[in-house]
């Protein structure tokens, strides 16, 4: 590959503590990520998605969550085990964040020139007339005029304040950008807009991507290669010609059943019965088997190992390549 | 001609506000037959759930008729209301904040029993017990409260709620629009497989379009408060009229590699319905606007089997 790989995680396992219960929301992780990829890490709510943005970026509530293992390599270094100063200043500077709302990372109070201006001069020195105008340039690269720059949050939209969500992101050119449903809470007029330039300044700033969705078709728009999560675990990795054109994995396939279809004649759907287990009474062996339509016996026994189908194809299920 | 289960015609809700009035629904006309579906898709705000509520005068409509069953019921009574009521029921968005959370599964489907005069405590366990049968539910939830279900049984009981009285007509607002997709798709089986059997009509809101297209027999496309296209869903999937259809048609993200499909993406956002621009709603985004769209108003009118609002098709 000539592209380094930026970030790689592995083996690791995040629990929370409710009500004197273990809930293991991601377990024994392994993920890696190269320069200019965008990721797509899909899932269904509580898939444990949004867990493994926030260990990557050291965020996670720090009285009810815990870290039991693994290791997350940035550059060469542990991120798990930096001081909370050298966090600081990775934080935003090389790897930045974008929430479903967008209103998680702005300040009501402020105006949103002045917050990516904020962003910029926590990792930079520069002055006061270049911080001015690298902000409004920021602006401009997200398509919201400069003449908005005084204007706070609540004057924009939701598709803008979304826009202003990326700007102060991508205000310090970081080299891993993690978007946690960006789009889920926009229409689809507007999220149309908004992948669209997303998909621009990935070609423009060579950013790694981390695109954590429940929406397939938002992935085949923007993805180069699909992790399929389910119950704290990766069940199928892959390219997305790999996801999409060859998916193995029985619960890969079941989402895919489940999306009704644009472009053929209405039929009944197919559905995968029950419910994602709970993630403090988690099943033996394998997790999907008590919903699995092909389980064996064998899958209630023990968890199946990963199976490399194909080069960078993977596989977490006893009949992968054997269908 | 024949009767039509419901007829809604000129529809009209305005809501005064502090920086003037709110047109949320703006002249709005549709019927729904026995056994059919009409979907109803559109961005946010575009005036879905009014239409839903004043049509079951949830909201007072400001004007329009509303006949069901060839009665006007926007004069109807406040008795004739509750009455009429049985036979016209609506499933919300989040079965969660539309469900008393201090009342258990069996008092929540019962209720509109026990207002309808079914006296009789075993019977309406009974019939409890067969809806939620029908329904899909476990008989071991009938004690449960909604915080200890989950999203999906918890939109069943909502489900369940509205069926109990065996209502012929169903507004179903966003009915899986909080759910994944796998248990979408199983809500969505089941309103399907409901309405084969007991030949409900549903009024089907959504703003995602692969869902309304895969339940829905016509599709009204709404806009600002008004259709702007209304055509049977496979007409509308196929060959849309409106810029704004064909637009809405581009946006949606499809699970499938290498589409090669022509991106109409609109620019700019929905603008407000306290001041609706003249003319076309449209028009400050429309990219085909020409200068009558400033002027004058579209009107629906037929095109080939679909009814459309735009001055391309003058
Ligand atoms: N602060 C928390 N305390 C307890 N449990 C949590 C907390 N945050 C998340 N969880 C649980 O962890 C699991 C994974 O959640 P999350 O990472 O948010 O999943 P996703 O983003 O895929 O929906 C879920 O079962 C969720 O309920
Ligand atoms: N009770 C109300 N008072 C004032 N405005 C309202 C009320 N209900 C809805 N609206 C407004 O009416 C418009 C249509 O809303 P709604 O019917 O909920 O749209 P949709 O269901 O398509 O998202 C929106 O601009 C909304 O803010
Ligand atoms: S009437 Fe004019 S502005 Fe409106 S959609 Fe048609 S072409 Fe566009
Ligand atoms: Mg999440
Ligand atoms: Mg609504």
């Amino acid at each position: 590959m000539e592209n380094s790989t930026i970030l790689e995680i592995k083996d690791l396992s995040v629990s929370y503590t409710s009500s004197n219960k273990e809930i293991k929301a991601v377990r024994g992780l392994d993920l890696a990520i190269r320069q200019g990829e965008t990721l797509g890490l899909v899932g269904e709510t509580g898939a444990g998605k949004t867990t493994t943005a926030l260990s990557v970026l050291r965020i996670l509530p720090e009285v009810s969550s815990s870290i039991k293992s693994g290791e997350i390599m940035f550059e060469g270094r542990d991120i798990l085990t930096l001081s909370r100063k050298e966090m600081r200043e990775i934080r935003g500077r090389d790897i930045a964040m974008i929430f479903q709302d967008p209103m998680t990372s702005l300040d009501p109070v402020m105006t949103v020139g002045r917050q990516i201006e904020e962003m910029i001069s926590l990792h930079t020195d520069c002055d006061k007339k270049e911080l001015r105008s690298r902000a409004e340039a920021m602006l401009e690269v997200v398509g919201i005029r400069k003449d908005r720059f005084d204007d706070y949050p609540h004057q924009f939209s939701g598709g803008m304040k979304q826009r202003v969500g990326i700007a102060i992101a991508l205000s310090c050119n970081p080299k891993l950008l993690i978007a946690d449903e960006p789009t889920t809470a926009l229409d689809v007029t507007i999220q149309a807009q908004v992948l669209n330039l997303m998909n621009q300044l990935k070609e423009k700033y060579r950013t790694a991507m981390i695109l954590i969705t429940h929406d397939l078709g938002v992935v085949a728009e923007i993805c180069s290669s699909v992790a399929i999560m389910y119950a704290g675990q990766i069940v199928e990795y892959g390219s997305i010609e790999q996801i999409y054109g060859n998916h193995m994995h029985p619960y890969t396939e079941g989402l895919f059943d489940s999306i009704p279809d644009i472009e053929e004649e209405k039929s009944e759907l197919k559905v995968i019965d029950g419910l994602p287990p709970d993630p403090s009474a988690l099943p033996a062996g394998c997790s999907f088997s008590p919903r699995c339509p092909y389980a064996t016996d064998r899958c209630g026994e023990s968890c199946p190992d990963d199976v490399q189908v194909e080069p960078g194809h993977i596989v977490k299920c006893i009949l992968a390549g054997k269908k | 001609m024949a009767e039509h289960l419901l007829e809604v015609s000129n529809l009209k809700k305005y809501f005064p506000t502090k920086d003037g009035i709110l047109y949320a629904v703006d002249d709005v006309s549709f019927a729904v037959d026995k056994g059919e579906t009409l979907g109803l898709v559109g961005e946010s705000g575009c005036g879905k759930s009014t239409t839903g509520r004043a049509i079951l005068r949830l909201h007072e409509p400001t004007a329009g008729t509303v006949l069901f069953k060839g009665d006007d019921i926007v004069r109807y009574s406040k008795k004739q209301l509750k009455e009429i009521r049985k036979d016209m029921q609506i499933v919300f968005q989040d079965p969660y904040s539309s469900l008393n959370p201090r009342m258990d599964v069996r008092h929540l489907i019962e209720v509109s029993l026990e207002i309808n005069g079914v006296h009789d405590a075993n019977e309406r366990l009974e019939r409890v017990k067969e809806v939620m049968d029908v329904v899909g539910l476990e008989q071991r939830l009938l004690n449960s409260y909604p915080h200890e279900l989950d999203g999906g049984r918890r939109q069943r009981v909502g489900i369940a709620r509205a069926l109990i009285l065996n209502p012929s007509f169903i507004v179903m607002d966003e009915p899986v629009s909080a759910l994944d997709v796998c248990i979408q798709a199983q809500i969505l089986n089941l309103l399907m497989k409901l309405q084969e059997k007991r030949g409900y009509a549903y009024l089907f809101i959504s703003h995602n379009l692969s869902v309304v297209k895969h339940i829905s027999d016509r599709i009204a496309v709404m806009y600002l408060g008004k259709i702007v296209e209304m055509s049977t869903y496979d007409e509308l999937f196929r060959n849309p009229l409106h810029p704004y259809t064909k637009a809405l048609l581009a946006s949606i993200p499809i699970p499938k590699l290498n589409r090669k499909r022509d991106k109409l993406i609109l620019s700019g956002d929905v603008p407000s319905p306290i001041n609706p621009p003249p003319g076309c709603r449209f028009r400050g985004r429309c990219p085909y606007a020409k200068q009558i769209c400033g002027e004058a108003e579209p009107v629906l009118r037929k095109v080939g089997d679909t009814q459309v609002a735009c001055h391309l098709y003058d």
